[in-house]
């Protein structure tokens, strides 16, 4: 039999050992900081780009007031409408109803499967294909009747062709998160006495937001981008439009007018990235065994007044 | 006295698959009733059918005298709207061998849910009331931890807890031990004998023969979904008359 030694050892000292060299590492940041700095050397330099005019337009009054608010406009109003559709098409892919499912199914194979420049190209033509829409009775009396063509409305049909794109898209997101979530939770919900919407709503679509936030972050950014394609209705006061359409052809600067642009949504895509962080954050508690901060106080607490009464 | 659960020939099939094959069995108020079997026997399908997670195919289950899943007009029966169908599991409470404890939400929170979003409790009563169930299943302390920083019997038990605040009439047990560490299931255990001594009406699946032997009145095993042999946990745990019965529990045992 061997005695257990209990007793507490004199602690082995820290090993200092001799840290591995990166060689390579070196070699590779001194080439690369080099190469950096030869483009941007020739970017300043080049009198192609007219830094001066990029300078002028920059904070341009036009660009702020009209392209940027345009794109956001048009950004948020079609992501929420894409958001709102494409939950109700998830719904109705994962229900038992048959006809829910194909209807959502031929939604998705026809607005995934043709180019998002395509569809926005066939939405401006909308009031030519239907000038008139009337409702009332079929072969009967009409009691509403609406001159499409009279209306000049390619805002809202820019937003409409982009929201129905993206929508198939986010049903996707959406089904992937809905199926995310174990089975047992609603299971769980349903033996409480909860409704199935009511068990969607709070146990099911709260876990699935942790999958889902991700990758409509990515969305949201990506459709920011996609307004530039909204030339294509046509409307034209998007901040692509107005910085490389209407300035750049006015100035015969197109270089100058394409970076201010570029800068613009770049701006606007860092600030979506950070309120993404958060989200993320904010969905992901309850999901790893990491205390809070909160929590760990309180541990810590509660340990010092066991020590200090033994 | 009309008896809590009465089940008369009840079957239950998926597709061709006949999972139960006309199980009749009672359990009065204050009983508790263990289901003992191999797996694959239709244990746990029963005690899914009792709250209409499964609906029945042919038979009877009243659950303190309401029919379970129809509603009876007379000449024929008619499905139940999932709204009534939901209102009938409110009085029975139900206990998963993966305890499905909601991870996004506190200890407290999982069991304070379902009587405010599903009763209409006022939140100060319904976190009252969930405090003292926290207390009574020796979990207190742990009102603000989330589902994936306790252990398993300190999960089961908050599921336990969550159960008990819809002040069920019935409560239902699904292996609820079977998922545990051998030393986190006296816990559990702990917890269910302390309900049935006040007097809860319970249908406990699992192979916990101490705890049948100790705590049930009735004891029943079942195989290839059909009730073989029935009584006294400890008669037939002690005799069983069933070569079956001897079989499985020469193993379990």
């Amino acid at each position: 039999m061997t005695d257990v030694d209990t007793s507490p050892s004199t602690t082995p000292a820290a090993i200092d050992a001799v840290p591995l060299r990166h060689p390579w590492r070196w070699v590779a940041a001194v080439v690369i900081v080099i190469l950096l700095a030869l483009f941007l050397y020739g970017g300043a330099t080049n009198e192609a780009y007219r830094w001066n005019v990029f300078r002028e337009y920059v904070f341009n009054e036009r660009v702020l007031k009209v392209g940027i608010v345009n794109t956001l406009q048009l950004t948020i109003y079609s992501i929420v409408l894409a958001i709102l559709l494409g939950v109700l098409l998830a719904v109705m892919r994962l229900s038992p109803n048959p006809v829910f499912k194909s209807v959502s199914w031929v939604y998705l194979w026809i607005f995934r499967g043709t180019p998002v420049y395509v569809q926005l190209v066939f939405w401006g033509l909308i009031p030519i294909i239907y000038s008139n829409i009337q409702l009332g009775v079929p072969f009967g009396p009409s009691f509403f009747q609406l001159n499409i063509q009279a209306l000049s409305i390619p805002f809202l049909l820019a937003i409409i062709g982009l929201a129905l794109n993206e929508s198939a898209y986010m049903a996707e997101i959406i089904r992937a998160g809905i199926s995310s979530v174990p089975e047992g939770q609603l299971e769980a919900s349903t033996a409480l006495g909860m409704s199935w919407g009511m068990a969607m709503r709070r146990t099911v679509l709260p876990q699935a937001m942790r999958v889902i936030i991700p990758p409509t972050g990515n969305e949201v950014i990506s459709m920011l981008k996609t307004t530039s394609l909204v030339t294509g209705v046509p409307f034209a006061l998007d901040l692509y439009g107005i910085t490389s359409r209407e300035i750049a052809a006015r100035e015969f600067a197109p270089v100058p007018l394409l970076m201010v642009a570029a800068f613009w949504y770049l701006v606007v895509t860092s600030i979506l990235m950070v309120g993404q962080y958060y989200l993320e954050r904010y969905f992901s508690r309850g999901a790893s065994r990491k205390l809070t901060t909160k929590q760990l106080e309180a541990l810590a607490k509660a340990q010092m007044v066991g020590e200090a009464h033994p | 006295m009309t008896p809590m659960v009465k089940a008369e020939q009840v079957c239950k099939s998926f597709g061709a698959l006949h999972v139960l094959k006309g199980i009749t069995l009672e359990v009065g108020k204050g009983e508790v009733l263990v289901m003992v079997g191999p797996s694959g026997s239709g244990k746990s399908t029963f005690l899914r059918c009792i709250n209409h997670l499964e609906q029945v195919n042919a038979g009877r289950l009243h659950v303190d005298g309401d029919l379970i899943g129809y509603r009876d007009k007379g000449t024929k029966l008619h499905e139940m709207s999932p709204r009534d169908a939901a209102k009938q599991r409110r009085d029975i409470g139900m206990v998963f061998q993966h305890f499905n404890l909601f991870p996004h939400r506190t200890a407290l929170e999982n069991i304070i849910e379902a009587p405010i979003h599903v009763k209409g409790v006022k939140k100060a009563e319904a976190v009252a009331r969930g405090k003292d169930l926290l207390k009574q299943v020796g979990m207190s302390e742990k009102a603000d931890a989330y589902p994936a920083q306790l252990s398993g019997g300190q999960q089961q038990r908050v599921a336990i807890a969550r159960a008990l605040a819809m002040n069920p009439k019935l409560m239902l047990f699904d292996e609820p031990t079977s998922a545990l560490d051998p030393e986190l299931v006296g816990e559990v255990l702990g917890v269910m004998k302390k309900l049935a001594a006040e007097g809860m009406t319970m249908v406990v699946v699992t192979h916990e023969m101490g705890f049948a032997r100790e705590v049930a009145n009735q004891l029943v095993f079942m195989d290839a979904g059909v009730v073989v042999e029935s009584g006294p946990p400890r008669e037939v745990l002690a005799n069983p008359k069933h070569e079956r019965t001897k079989a499985f529990l020469s193993k379990v045992l």
